[in-house]
């Protein structure tokens, strides 16, 4: 194995997904060995170059037109024995969490994922990540000699293109249809047009003081809306049936790690906060001034959400 | 057809955290443990399916300790059939990947063709070990579902992709499907059910009884090792806009933009 360092870019709609951006340019200041991308499928890899990929390893075949865990981890091994790469990296997506575990398994290769930092020590790649929710952090050391992280998206801050170009070496890695073992016959449109909670840069979440399905479609939404924010809801409130399971925040929902965070009408409780601590900036509305939310938040109003909340949104739209 | 249900016991979600001397572990001494969430509503869709007649019979597997018998003991009153309990000296120091080496053993050995696993336990929140488990059963798996039907020798399932986008996928049994929330409500126990599962058998394995390798598990083969643990970082104290709302929130938003310069 070489000191290589394969990073895995998802795209969407052509072109590489910010995630791909930020992985790429880590994987360079890491400085633990040379960077090479890997593409599955067929996409225009030019930005890869000039985000510090020196080359560019792609999986294609008809078969990868859509995501299969047989097709796809198959690519992944072939990827990773093309290149001699001792470490691969991913963003932590919905496809990292379902192929590379298995990838894991099939390979011998220790996996340390849903990492907030990744760093060289002594020219060997060790994680930092979540454990418990964000009660606690822990480093991940990987004895193996494949190595393979997953990190958190917006761990890193993206910074512009630093240049370059990246050769594109073609990878042949036999698949077929026979791949496919579990296929996708069907896809789901989002109810809203927002990014994912997961890769959200602002979010705006309601608690259970919203009261209704109806407030929360009244307060909550419209001002993530004018935010260019992604919904969200703590517990008590997906559990009452103001807003949708995908849409929790918190320990048995989903990790967020925006940079503005707006909580809503939310007390704090600890598997919330478990959820969203790792937020850059946290805003905090709440009646009570005991809440616990406050000992977290880089500014708190105390005062009634359905008082501040249009009022926010007015005083935004005013620019 | 038998259903795997794969059961693990955590501390509770409201524990305080608090860490071992070497920082490789939080102290477990008055801790209170629940069955994993997650692991609750992988044992519920199994249940359902044993009362539509889809299943002969529904087994739960842990990896644990007797101290694990208690929330073994819930998920039997809850329904479940009998259980398989994983215990061996040699586990002790297990990475993911050790763990679904016992499990994916155990599994096999029963001949489930269906296994239903929590989409992530919520202690080392990896969400790893039931894909590694299908890949050492040969299973399929279709990972984070909130809809899951079976029909004959095929499922259909839904899950969460990228970009909030959700997909319909199927394929063919035997596969491992790890559970999100959304695909039903857990039933609690109820009393008939807690006194039923004191007669329910609990198996204990051993890593030898199981075929497996002692050398492929426990501390000694794990490829991943967790150091210095520690409390998450310290928020700088925050502060209270105070005055009438009107004021607080014109603050707030000049906050935004010029400190933060997150807007």
């Amino acid at each position: 194995m070489s000191n290589e360092i394969l990073v895995f870019c998802e795209f969407e709609g052509g072109a590489p997904r910010k995630t791909a951006l930020e992985l790429l340019q880590r994987a360079v200041a890491l400085g633990a060995g040379p960077v090479s991308a890997l593409v599955i499928g067929n996409a225009d890899s030019s930005a890869l170059g000039a985000n510090g990929a020196h080359k560019v390893y792609q999986v294609s075949a008809p078969a990868l037109a859509s995501y299969s865990t047989g097709a796809y981890t198959k690519a992944f091994a072939a990827a990773l024995a093309a290149s001699g790469a001792g470490t691969l990296i991913a963003s932590a997506s919905s496809i990292a969490r379902d192929a590379l575990p298995r990838l894991a398994a099939r390979l011998g290769a220790g996996l340390g994922v849903e990492c907030t930092e990744l760093r060289n020590a002594g020219g060997r790649i060790v994680g930092r990540r979540p454990v418990y929710a964000g009660k606690a952090l822990v480093d991940v050391n990987i004895q193996s000699p494949v190595a393979i992280f997953t990190l958190r998206p917006n761990s890193y801050p993206v910074g512009p293109a630093p240049g370059g170009s990246a050769s594109v070496v073609l990878v042949d890695a036999g698949i077929t249809e026979a791949d496919v073992d579990v296929k996708v016959v069907g896809t789901l449109a989002p109810d809203s047009t927002a990014v994912d909670l997961t890769e959200a840069e602002r979010i705006v979440s309601g608690g259970r003081s919203l009261k209704s399905k109806e407030q929360f479609d009244a307060v909550v939404r419209p001002l993530a809306a004018a935010l260019g924010a992604t919904a969200g809801a703590s517990r008590a409130a997906v559990d009452a049936g103001y807003a949708g399971h995908g849409e929790q925040v918190g320990q048995t929902g989903k990790v967020v790690n925006p940079s503005l965070y707006i909580a809503l009408g939310i007390s704090g409780a600890i598997q919330h906060l478990a959820g969203m601590r790792t937020s850059r900036v946290i805003v905090a509305v709440n009646k009570d001034p005991e809440a616990p939310i406050f000992q977290f938040a880089t500014y708190g109003i105390v005062g009634d959400l359905f008082e501040v909340a249009p009022m926010l949104q007015a005083e935004l739209a005013r620019g | 057809m038998k259903i795997g249900v794969c059961l693990k016991q955590v501390p509770a979600t409201d524990t305080r955290i608090r860490i071992n001397a070497d920082a490789t572990a939080i102290l477990t001494d008055d801790v209170k443990f629940e069955i994993n969430p997650y692991d609750e509503y992988a044992l519920e869709e199994a249940l359902r399916l044993k009362q539509a007649g889809k299943a002969t019979e529904v087994i739960t597997f842990t990896v644990g300790g007797a101290d694990a018998e208690a929330r073994i003991r819930d998920g039997l009153a809850r329904g479940a059939d009998r259980a398989v309990r994983i215990d061996d000296p040699a586990l002790a120091g297990s990475d993911g990947l050790g763990l679904a080496r016992v499990l994916a053993a155990a599994l096999k050995a029963e001949g489930v063709g269906l296994v239903f696993a929590g989409r992530q336990s919520v202690d080392g929140d990896s969400s790893t070990v039931p894909a590694m488990i299908a890949e050492l059963m040969g299973a399929s798996q279709v990972s984070w579902v909130d809809k899951f039907e079976v029909e004959g020798d095929a499922f259909t399932a839904q899950r969460a992709a990228g970009g909030g986008m959700r997909e319909v996928v199927t394929g063919k049994l035997p596969v491992v499907a790890s559970c999100d929330k959304g695909l039903n409500t857990p039933r609690y126990a109820t009393l008939p059910g807690i006194l039923k599962a004191k007669s329910k058998k609990i198996g204990v394995m051993s890593v030898a009884e199981l075929g497996v390798d002692a050398g492929s598990v426990g501390a000694g083969a794990a490829l991943v090792t967790f150091t210095n643990m520690g409390p998450p970082p310290e928020r700088p104290a925050g502060r209270i806009l105070s005055g009438d709302t009107a004021s607080a929130v014109s603050e707030l938003v000049r906050l935004l933009r010029d400190e933060a310069k997150v807007i």
